[in-house]
């Protein structure tokens, strides 16, 4: 069995948490090949080379291949595809945009968002937002599987792994880039932190949101936020965590304000540790946390903020 | 310009699932089941199209068990022009996967020559987050997956992508496909006259096999578990004792 995996690389830079977990859970199916692909990548090849379990590093340079877009980025993956069982990526929405298109070129199924490996062709995943775990097998050929990066622990380094380029196809240019918006912050990324601090509809406003933020840099935290406080507009999407936003498992989760809706129980309730704050008694959030706090997080967040 | 808008019908977004006793699947019999919510943001995008003058008309489509002419009842309420169900299943509890989906999509756009297809970007059921992307693939069409911000302009349309460090924009050729994010709208509810009007436009029954496609699934589902249930802990009594019980579990 030999595995092909999408690295995650951004702006030429390889992300390497995300990566290493995918290498992880890659490793259980056969001799991993690792692919970095975009304008620049050679970088991002040498850190990849040095993942613990990589045997072999494929560099695909084009400036076709930058901003991620999904169309060259399959049609390289699948001419590349020939010599694998399976292909796979972490559950980025960079890979989530690209690894279907693989998949339907090579008339497979993709298997999304894979969170366990039983053999090398039956996996889990959560379905319904995590109320259930389906165990599937797969018949086709080739496995196009993304793997939810909260649930694989990061391979370590130590490896040195052979770097060879590879040729990218031509492509019609089927749709361009415009521009990015990228959130600038000192806080960790989201679904790589150790802690994460969510704020939800009880925070009240986007102003009220420095409280959350307030006591998330006193932990060095990631701040991260409910669907429905995103809806509100009291915080971005890309802090969104639930079914439809990021997953993450940090060890602290501290939810503010989250009743504890099944959507938002979805992306961390696999986190070591959960503490809530909400002056709901009753809200659902209590079922799953280990800690509760029942009080107003008006008063609370900031002492805490203080006392830690 | 024509846009096709696939639609879902899954379980009703507040329905806790709950798993068979068995563990053949989510026990689906005597649960509300509504339109996947993506797909209502897409209905209303599309609506919203035409409403600029962008769009002339809407063709709703839902591929699964008959039931789903509801669904596709109510996409019209919302404005949609016209319907066209797919019978691919008797089973409630069959789920038809997302490239058999993409198939007979592909079929109804070689028949329907749209120049936008506007999906939600994931069913809530099952949660793959895949249709789109693969009927961008088999129709060999560019893709705009989890839009927050469509534009018509010309030959392509601007979208505004959610992704993991923020916000993508790109331009993609027409005919594309482009699947809704949370935040692209929010959509609006039929009153009674459109609900009314709604029975009288027209909904087209096909079948899967009238379209050539196989739908037997690639994967099979070897079993349905809950998981691993997370028990509730301890209520604090103050920021004291909840900092002091965060320390004891070496959490701070």
């Amino acid at each position: 069995m030999s595995v092909l995996l999408l690295a995650e690389v951004t702006n030429g830079e390889l992300a390497l948490d995300a990566t290493a977990k995918a290498v992880t859970a890659a490793k259980a199916l056969g001799d991993v090949t690792v692919l970095c692909a975009g304008a620049s990548a050679a970088a991002a090849g040498e850190s990849a080379a040095k993942i613990d379990g990589v045997a072999k590093v494929l560099v695909a340079e084009d400036v076709g291949l930058s901003h991620r877009l999904a169309e060259p980025a399959a049609e390289l993956i699948v001419s590349l595809a020939g010599g694998y069982s399976h292909i796979v990526a972490p559950a980025t929405t960079d890979a989530k945009n690209i690894m279907p298109r693989v998949a339907a070129l090579l008339d497979v199924m993709v298997i999304s968002d894979v969170t366990g490996v039983v053999d090398v062709d039956t996996y889990q995943r959560p379905v319904y937002a995590g109320n259930a775990i389906q165990t599937v097998k797969s018949g086709d050929a080739t496995k196009v599987i993304t793997f939810r990066t909260s649930t694989f622990d990061k391979a370590g380094d130590g490896g040195s792994a052979a770097v060879e380029n590879v040729a990218v196809p031509a492509t019609e240019g089927l749709s361009s880039w415009v521009e990015d918006k990228v959130a600038k912050s000192d806080r960790p990324e989201l679904t790589s932190a150790g802690v994460v601090v969510s704020g939800g509809r009880g925070v009240g406003s986007e102003e009220d949101f420095k409280i959350i933020k307030a006591l998330a840099d006193k932990l060095g935290a990631a701040v991260g936020a409910s669907r429905a406080a995103v809806d509100s507009g009291f915080a971005p999407n890309d802090w969104q965590v639930g079914q439809t936003g990021k997953v993450v498992a940090p060890d602290l989760y501290i939810a503010v304000g989250i009743s504890g809706a099944i959507q938002h129980l979805a992306g961390m309730k696999d986190s070591k540790i959960i503490v809530a704050i909400n002056k709901d008694e009753e809200a659902p959030i209590f079922q799953v946390a280990d800690f509760g706090l029942v009080a107003d997080l008006f008063d609370a967040v900031p002492d805490l903020t203080e006392k830690l | 310009m024509k846009i096709i808008v696939p639609i879902k019908r899954v379980i009703d977004y507040n329905v806790k699932a709950k798993v068979k006793t068995d563990g053949s699947g989510v026990d689906l019999a005597n649960v509300k089941m509504s339109m996947n919510p993506f797909d209502e943001i897409a209905v209303e995008e599309a609506i919203r199209l035409k409403e600029a003058g962008v769009a002339t008309e809407v063709v709703a489509v839902s591929i699964g068990v008959k039931q789903a002419q509801e669904t596709l009842r109510t996409a019209l309420a919302m404005g949609a022009d016209r319907a066209i169900l797919v019978v691919a299943a008797d089973d409630v509890h069959t789920d038809i996967e997302p490239l058999a989906v993409a198939k007979i999509l592909k079929a109804i756009c070689d028949e329907e020559q749209p120049q936008i297809v506007m999906a939600g970007k994931q069913a809530i059921d099952n949660d793959m987050n895949a249709t789109g992307q693969m009927l961008a693939a088999l129709l060999g069409w560019s893709q705009a997956t989890f839009a927050s911000e469509v534009k018509v302009e010309g030959d392509n349309a601007i979208v505004t992508r959610e992704v993991d460090g923020g916000l993508q924009t790109i331009s993609v050729k027409l005919p594309s496909i482009i699947t809704a994010d949370l935040r692209l709208n929010e959509p609006r509810y039929a009153s009674l006259p459109n609900i009314m009007k709604a029975k009288k436009k027209t909904l087209d029954e096909k079948t899967a096999a009238d379209l050539g496609v196989d739908v037997t699934p690639r994967l099979s589902v070897v079993s349905t578990a809950e998981p691993a249930a997370r028990e509730a802990g301890e209520i604090v009594g103050s920021v004291d004792e909840l900092v002091a019980k965060l320390k004891q579990a070496g959490a701070v």
